[in-house]
């Protein structure tokens, strides 16, 4: 029997701190709730918004595989492997963090804002060659489908990472339903809407509301209104 | 009396950065050992309740660290660190003083 978890927009852990306004889907930086650690591997879950001209400086990571997915503006990346890119929306940003990176993203615009994804998933190797991926999406190919942006696997669709994980992209006309099948044994899917309503089975979620389902092989998503999601399939245990 | 935490990790730059930042929260005290032998040595001549092992410890290190740490202090508390900044950090701490 599936098990679920639902996480409605409004119980996130939020941080403004002027130039970064920011929800937490579990804990992270100063919001600390034991209830909201987790979803398996998938351990970090911010909604950021960089205001103009603004951003995260130069600070270091290790050991931990993070995906950057601008949903509104551009970012400036540089790292410390001597990377300097723009990532913009439609596109998608994976780092292996490994053995230790520093870097920093910041909103060159100096009138628009920033909005993105900022995604952790702990990896299933430790110490590993740090590495910097970048992507850029064909948007209709999430239209009335799911679209692969990431998996475990350098020769799959989308940016690959150090984790048994999945990431799919969906733009739903209303009414517009499909199946996901659970690819890993053992895996759980967290989804997470991007803007309108979506129904997982029978559970009715709302914009920026999260929800996680494991111990099933698969589950339906239907848009009941014009729709964007994203679903994360995680290892529940790693 | 504050809670004395011992990092250790291979990376100079991202251990001074995690030591800072648990000095940050006033009830912390933090201290950082990139060798082993400096862990051991730190370890054996101060009380700290917590260790975080962060990037960079090959597994035989990390096995014979926490061996040596089970014996000389049976109640430190042995976590792995991940992320290597100020993201998870705190979380990591008080989930550990929460055991």
């Amino acid at each position: 029997m599936a098990h679920t978890v639902l996480h409605k927009a409004e119980t996130r852990g939020h941080a403004s701190h002027g130039w970064l306004d920011s929800y937490h889907s579990f804990s992270f930086s100063s919001y600390y709730n034991p209830e909201r650690m987790n979803f398996g591997a998938l351990r970090v879950l911010n909604d950021d918004t960089v205001d103009a001209g603004m951003g995260f400086g130069k600070h270091p990571h290790d050991n931990m595989e993070i995906i950057s997915i601008p949903l509104e503006g551009d970012l400036e990346h540089k790292d410390s492997m001597n990377n300097v890119a723009v990532i913009k929306n439609g596109d998608i940003q994976a780092m292996s963090a490994g053995t230790g990176i520093y870097h920093s993203e910041y909103n060159k615009d100096r009138e628009q804002r920033v909005k993105f994804l900022q995604i952790w998933v702990y990896p299933n190797k430790k110490n590993v060659e740090p590495r910097y991926d970048q992507i850029t999406l064909n948007l209709d190919d999430r239209h009335n489908k799911l679209q692969q942006i990431l998996s475990p696997n350098p020769d799959d669709e989308g940016v690959w990472i150090h984790q048994n994980a999945w990431f799919h992209l969906g733009k739903f006309d209303k009414g517009v339903s499909t199946d996901y099948t659970v690819k890993g044994k053992s895996n759980g899917v967290y989804v997470f809407v991007l803007s309108g309503d979506v129904k997982v089975n029978d559970q009715l979620l709302n914009t920026r509301d999260g929800y996680g389902i494991w111990d099933t092989d698969k589950f339906t998503i239907t848009a009941d209104t014009d729709a964007e999601f994203l679903l994360m399939e995680v290892p529940m245990e790693f | 009396m504050k809670t004395k935490i011992l990092a250790i990790g291979r990376h100079p730059e991202i251990l001074q950065t995690v030591v800072r930042l648990i000095n940050n929260n006033p009830e912390w005290e933090g201290a950082g050992a990139t060798t082993d032998d400096e862990a051991v040595l730190l370890f054996s001549t101060q009380a700290f309740k917590i260790v975080l092992l962060c990037g960079g410890i090959e597994p035989d290190s990390e096995n014979r660290l926490r061996a040596t740490f089970n014996a000389l202090s049976p109640g430190a508390i042995i976590v792995q660190h991940y992320g290597g900044g100020s993201g998870l950090l705190s979380a990591e701490i008080y989930q550990a003083l929460a055991k």
